[in-house]
């Protein structure tokens, strides 16, 4: 098998001892840059990115690689710990990871957490080893109808497996979708909804203002309100034997990690996609796989497991599409790509031949990168939860600080600031109304990609929706989507005809 | 394992001692904290890949006693961007990296009351080309050709990708249009990758990417060129024309330069200017330069600023 021989040579590439020191010292950076709000494996890459001209490029992307793979797993620390997104692609993991944490489970979501990340970094690789060619035809293959099919998926699954109040779903949806709505239109370069003239919103709303404002700021004004300030959170002492107990308790979320692991991979291929799409939609999917979807967001550990595994699965896959296509799959490869670039290598469909021996050490680096993250991530665990030992007047202060920097590092611009504050204060009170507000969170982050693919597509068919279904694999989506969408409302429908049948009986 | 560490301290102390120590020797100006590097673009494109280039040059090679900070502020075409400099006037620690959507953009958005004459120059570091792109399976071997392809087509079914909308490329498909009377749906993407990748899937027929964004496919036989935009043929691609060629007298050519704050002080504006300069005649920027097909030589103060007037009466006429 020349993959083996390859893959061989990547290992012996991999484990010499610069490059396997850089694989550790990218984990621990990339972990606690991953774990600082609004620091995330983005930032970690482009500011650490001047300094690996210090090393040959082999060293270099293996170094940025396990930054990225780190602050993936890193990212869920601060969205379980403090309930702040540690990073864009651990939102979906507040949903769950934050009432477990309130709920005295913090250690289980943590080791929830890392068994997921390494179960979808373990997967992804080895689809990656294996299947790294063929699977860049498929990237090909997917066009503007395509993504905009998969992004309608993802809505779908949102709206049409949750048990939540319909109406009230949809409603947070829309006020995703303006929010999403607001800066530059890319078809027609026109400014859109630019309140007030203000310059800061020319760049449109910065999905992580709104998740942080929510997450952070709304939800810390809730504990203060419920608790009174009284606040008393996970009093369980950590053992070793009790994180044992978390794993083993983990076999039954087998199912959920392998779903979100390949879910996350096949959307992180997709480029512009990433691994936030990847980690919301494997939510929404295994909410609707569950047996008790109530039990979501309450602090069920597959809400934990789901997005985790898809999100680390998502890095890899992202790599994908820039190593062979020479097209970032993530924003974080993005800025990958123009390290190669600074490199001297090109990245494109000649690298696989002209630089194998950089490529098969890159994979080679990701299972290293893996398996010492998870190692230390355990390792770090107990350190993580004195942090909740903490009385809550001095904690809430922190997240109060930590989001306020989480707002102002990705754009350095203080109008997010101010914007994250209205947000936190709003999402406050829709949380008072019950409104669920992850719904809104997806839609400002799939906004923005379903726009542009759906506006790209109606233009390639001069305004005919037909393109989206009369084309193998988008039209295959979309008739999957539109099921999952219609499906729950029927199923609402029925049951207020059969409760209306019940007390009138004819 | 001893190796790497060491190697990292000392590229750790060399950053610290050259953060802490300013230049006291020296009278000349030098800047006092860390400067501002605006990239007027996304993460991840040209225009940000070369200003980290030219960000790991200055660190590598010690240049700048204060390190650059790259700030993307891509919103509203370069609008944001250009908006933070004016409002930056007067500050000797802001710089910009810039391409065509510093005339364009403007232009289009009157209402932003920028005038980008009273920018600072500070260099021109090179002119990035263009060309017109098919698939390489297509059957059409030149522009001849490619113009009755189009034409066999009902209107607005040959599609040509490009990035953004009012953007270069979104101007040269105006012009092909214009001059051999066709009928191109320009579709416009997020960036030159994205359009490669349309071009070699098939989901667009065409595009006029720069050779940096679409090279790979080159190599890997997907795509080939049909004609340069350029006033003479790159030697990348010796079989391309170019327009001028062709019998049409038209080039086109996007500015990759770097410009500062309006009102800056000279003595900041000469210090930019002799590290920009520096930086153009490193090894690495040649290399760099040569390998993406760049042209154009260095350029700066008065002589890139008619250069700029000169732009701006072009892409005046062009976007009428």
């Amino acid at each position: 098998m020349e993959i083996f021989a390859h893959l061989m040579d990547g290992f012996l590439l991999a484990f010499e001892p610069l490059n396997l020191g850089l694989v550790i010292a990218g984990v621990i950076l990339g972990m606690f840059i991953g774990a600082m709000p609004g620091l995330g494996s983005v930032n970690g890459v482009a500011i650490l990115l001047p300094m690996t001209y210090l090393v040959p490029p082999t060293s270099a992307v293996i170094f940025l690689g396990a930054i990225y793979y780190g602050a993936m797993y890193g990212g869920a620390i601060s969205s379980i710990m403090l309930g702040i997104p540690g990073a864009s692609t651990a939102v979906a993991t507040t949903f769950d990871g934050r009432p477990m944490a309130l709920k005295g489970e913090a250690d289980r979501a943590l080791v929830a957490a890392a068994t997921a990340s390494f179960v979808g970094g373990s997967i992804s690789v080895v689809l990656f080893t294996l299947f790294a060619p063929p699977l860049a035809h498929v990237a090909l293959a997917f066009s503007a109808p395509e993504e905009f099919a998969l992004m309608l998926l993802a809505f779908a699954t949102f709206v049409g497996l949750g048990g939540d109040d319909i109406p009230k779903t949809f409603f947070s949806i829309f006020i995703g979708l303006v929010f999403s709505a607001v800066g530059l239109d890319i078809i027609s370069g026109e400014p859109r909804l630019i309140f007030m003239d203000l310059p800061g919103f020319f760049h449109g709303i910065n999905f992580l203002v709104l998740a942080i404002g929510i997450y952070g700021i709304g939800e810390m004004l809730w504990t203060i309100e419920t608790t009174k300030g009284n606040m008393k959170i996970s009093q369980a002492n950590i053992t070793v034997r009790r994180i044992w107990e978390a794993l083993v308790s983990l076999k039954s979320g087998i199912k959920t990690m392998v779903m979100g692991s390949f879910l996350g991979y096949f959307v992180g291929i997709l480029p512009a996609a990433g691994a936030t799409p990847g980690a919301l939609m494997a939510y929404g999917v295994a909410k609707g796989m569950s047996k008790d979807p109530d039990s979501f967001g309450k602090g069920n550990v597959n809400g934990v497991l789901a997005p985790e595994s898809a999100n680390n699965a998502a890095s890899t896959g992202s790599m994908l599409p820039m190593l062979t296509l020479g097209i970032p799959g993530s924003p974080t490869t993005a800025i990958l790509l123009g390290g190669m670039v600074i490199w001297g290598l090109d990245p494109g469909p000649m690298l696989f031949v002209e630089h194998k021996e950089f490529v098969w050490g890159l994979i080679a680096s990701l299972y290293a990168a893996n398996f010492f993250a998870v190692l230390i991530n355990l390792a770090f665990i107990p350190a993580f939860l004195w942090v909740l030992r903490m009385p809550f007047t001095i904690l809430a202060p922190v997240i109060f600080v930590l989001c306020i920097i989480g707002g102002y590092a990705p754009t350095q611009d203080m109008h997010d600031v101010w914007l994250m504050l209205i947000f936190g204060i709003v999402g406050y009170l829709m949380r008072k109304l019950d409104y669920p507000m992850a719904p809104a969170v997806l839609a400002i982050v799939l906004g923005p990609l379903a726009e542009t693919s759906m506006r790209q597509s109606l233009l390639m068919s001069s305004g005919s929706f037909d393109i989206f279904f009369f084309r193998p694999i988008s039209g295959v989506i979309m008739v999957i989507a539109i099921i999952l969408l219609i499906l729950p409302m029927l199923h609402s429908f029925n049951r207020m005809m059969r409760h209306r049948a019940s007390r009138w009986p004819l | 394992m001893l190796s790497i560490f060491t190697k990292f301290a000392k590229g750790l102390a060399v950053a610290s001692v050259a953060a802490m120590v300013p230049f006291a020797a020296s009278a000349e100006w030098t800047p006092k904290k860390p400067i501002d590097f605006i990239i007027m673009a996304g993460k991840g494109g040209g225009a940000d890949k070369m200003a980290r280039l030219m960000q790991s040059v200055i660190q590598k090679n010690n240049m700048s006693p204060m390190p650059l900070t790259p700030i993307n502020k891509s919103g509203g075409t370069g609008a944001e961007a250009l908006i933070h400099l004016k409002q930056k006037t007067g500050d000797d620690h802001t710089i910009m990296v810039t391409l065509n959507s510093f005339y364009t953009t403007p232009m289009r958005q009157s209402g932003l009351g920028v005038d980008v004459m009273t920018f600072t120059p500070i260099g021109r570091m090179a002119e990035d080309t263009f060309l017109l792109w098919v698939k390489s399976d297509s059957g059409i071997n030149n522009v001849d050709e490619f113009v009755a392809a189009v034409k066999a087509k009902k209107d607005g079914e040959w599609l040509m990708g490009g990035t953004g909308s009012g953007s270069e490329d979104n101007i040269l498909t105006d012009y092909l249009n214009a001059t051999y009377g066709l009928k191109i749906k320009y579709i416009p993407y997020k960036g030159g990758g994205d359009v490669a990748k349309a071009l070699a899937g098939g989901h667009i027929q065409s595009t006029v990417n720069n050779p940096s964004e679409q090279d790979g496919f080159f190599k890997a036989g997907t795509t080939k060129p049909l004609a340069a935009f350029t006033d003479e043929r790159l030697a990348m691609y010796p079989d391309a024309p170019t327009f001028k060629e062709l019998g049409k007298d038209f080039s086109y050519f996007m500015q990759r330069s770097v410009v500062g704050a309006p009102g800056m002080s000279a003595e900041a504006a000469a210090y930019y200017q002799k590290l920009f300069a520096d930086v153009y005649k490193t090894t690495e920027w040649q290399e760099y330069k040569a390998k993406k097909s760049l042209q154009g030589e260095f350029l700066t103060g008065d002589g890139l600023k008619s250069y700029w007037a000169k732009a701006i009466k072009t892409h005046e006429g062009l976007l009428k």
